[in-house]
């Protein structure tokens, strides 16, 4: 048996929803919390430090009958942008894929200039991705770069 | 040539060299025959949500001298906005009422909003600490004038160089237009690193300098700016800085004859006054040519030229 088969009988498959694999091992429990993963009323299986050939360690998390949304899907890539994303219904994959750092987010992310007009009015946030690697981000509105990301509410 | 009819102006990105030729071009046609009613039938909405007394008068001037009608507030104190009203809804209201706005705001980013909502073109004229981009075109067409050329410049900035809006639109213009950068700074007001990275990107050259005497024989433009007390959160931090560089006539000896002082005013102690009679002096002419710039960019964003 190997590795990889060992870790899917530590963290236990399910039939139906999403696995987010290969996050950092660091990352996991921000994922979980930007997503309110912790507030999810069905089964949520959470591996972190697994072995991985290709990052050293890795986390795991397993959602059963969840399909996320886009918008979801994007804020997961701005935390872990080489994760993977696999759907399962009926315990088949139905379509797995390794996600992107998109090249621009609306209404995500929290501009961090608290005179930027996006604090003061309702307004719908929308950031350019500068730079993937370190993650850079630039505000539309007030063209202030961040590298530190805060999710809107 | 480009179609600049209801093109927005709110960072000074927004427009390429060839849009800002274009501008510096007209302008110095209003320079030689400002009164021109071009604009006789358009109404230009003025709304300055904070005070900019200067701005302010300088595109009104404009306007009025294309025969446009103003309309519009300078103290936010006396408008429904006292009331709450959003920025959505005052900019909608204004947008029907008006061919063109021009708007200041303490808001970062507003401007960019506003031409989101409006359905008229935008100028912005200074949002936040963020852009203002019609200073920019009149820094160009200042260098223009007094150079000859905006090509293969020597351009030195000097002062409050991490904070100063000013600056960092004047490098990213001048980028178009090989120039090469000498930024004189205390160490706590250097120049941010994303804006000489963007020089770097382009494949020009900056130099660093903290001795304002270094640069003197070697610039074709000074551009002086303030070191403004309201960045600072420390009161300390700004006493260590504030009087760091006064530029006096005894310090201009031995620049190039041709070289220009610039500030985009107003100005505090950084340039003594006895620089004021010499040669080299720019900065009043400066703020002048704002009023031609401001009536090149209306005339084109209305299509009236």
């Amino acid at each position: 048996m190997t590795g990889e088969n060992k870790k899917e009988l530590v963290v236990s498959a399910i039939d139906n929803g999403t696995v987010i694999d290969h996050i950092p091992a660091s990352e996991v429990y921000k994922v979980v919390k930007i997503l309110n993963l912790d507030e999810y009323q069905d089964e949520v299986l959470i591996g972190t430090n697994l072995k991985s050939k290709k990052y050293g360690t890795k986390g795991i998390i397993k959602v059963k009958n969840k399909f996320f949304e886009e918008k979801e899907v994007s804020k997961i890539a701005l935390i872990a942008p080489n994760a993977t994303l696999i759907v399962i219904k009926n315990y088949e994959v139905v379509e797995k894929r390794k996600l992107d750092i998109p090249d621009r987010v609306r209404n995500i992310v929290k501009c961090i200039n608290p005179n930027c007009i996006t604090n003061i009015e309702d307004i719908e946030t929308d950031f350019r991705i500068v730079e993937k690697e370190p993650l850079k981000l630039q505000c539309h509105y007030c063209e202030k770069t961040m590298t530190n990301i805060r999710f809107k509410e | 040539m480009a179609n600049l009819k209801g093109k927005n102006l709110i960072s000074i990105t927004d427009y390429n060299k060839e849009e800002y030729l274009q501008i510096l071009d007209l302008a110095a046609e209003f320079e030689a025959n400002p009164k021109q009613p071009i604009l006789s039938d358009k109404v230009v909405a003025s709304i300055f949500f904070e005070p900019s007394t200067r701005t302010r008068l300088s595109f009104e001037s404009a306007a009025n001298m294309l025969g446009a009608r103003v309309i519009g507030f300078s103290n936010p104190a006396a408008t429904s906005l006292q009331k709450g009203e959003s920025l959505h809804d005052t900019i909608q209201m204004v947008s029907s009422y008006s061919d063109l706005i021009v708007m200041r705001h303490p808001r970062d980013g507003a401007s960019r909003y506003a031409s989101e909502v409006a359905s008229v073109p935008v100028i912005n004229a200074g949002d936040g600490a963020n852009q203002h981009p019609t200073q920019c075109m009149l820094d160009l067409y200042s260098i223009r004038k007094t150079q000859g050329t905006l090509d293969n410049l020597q351009i030195t900035m000097v002062g409050d160089l991490k904070y100063g809006r000013t600056v960092h639109s004047l490098v990213q213009a001048m980028c178009n237009f090989n120039a090469t950068f000498h930024f004189v700074s205390p160490e706590e007001l250097k120049m941010p690193s994303s804006v000489k990275m963007h020089i770097k990107n382009v494949g020009l050259k900056y130099f660093q300098y903290t001795n304002l005497e270094d640069v003197i024989p070697f610039s074709d433009i000074i551009y002086m700016t303030r070191i403004q007390r309201e960045r600072f959160s420390d009161p300390l931090e700004y006493e260590k800085v504030k009087d760091c560089y006064v530029l006096d006539a005894a310090t201009l000896k031995g620049c190039k004859p041709t070289m220009k002082v610039l500030h985009p005013l107003p100005r505090v102690n950084e340039i003594a006054t006895d620089v004021d009679s010499t040669p080299y002096a720019y900065y009043f002419q400066q703020a002048r040519n704002g009023v031609y710039v401001r009536q090149a960019l209306m005339a084109a964003i209305l299509g009236a030229k």
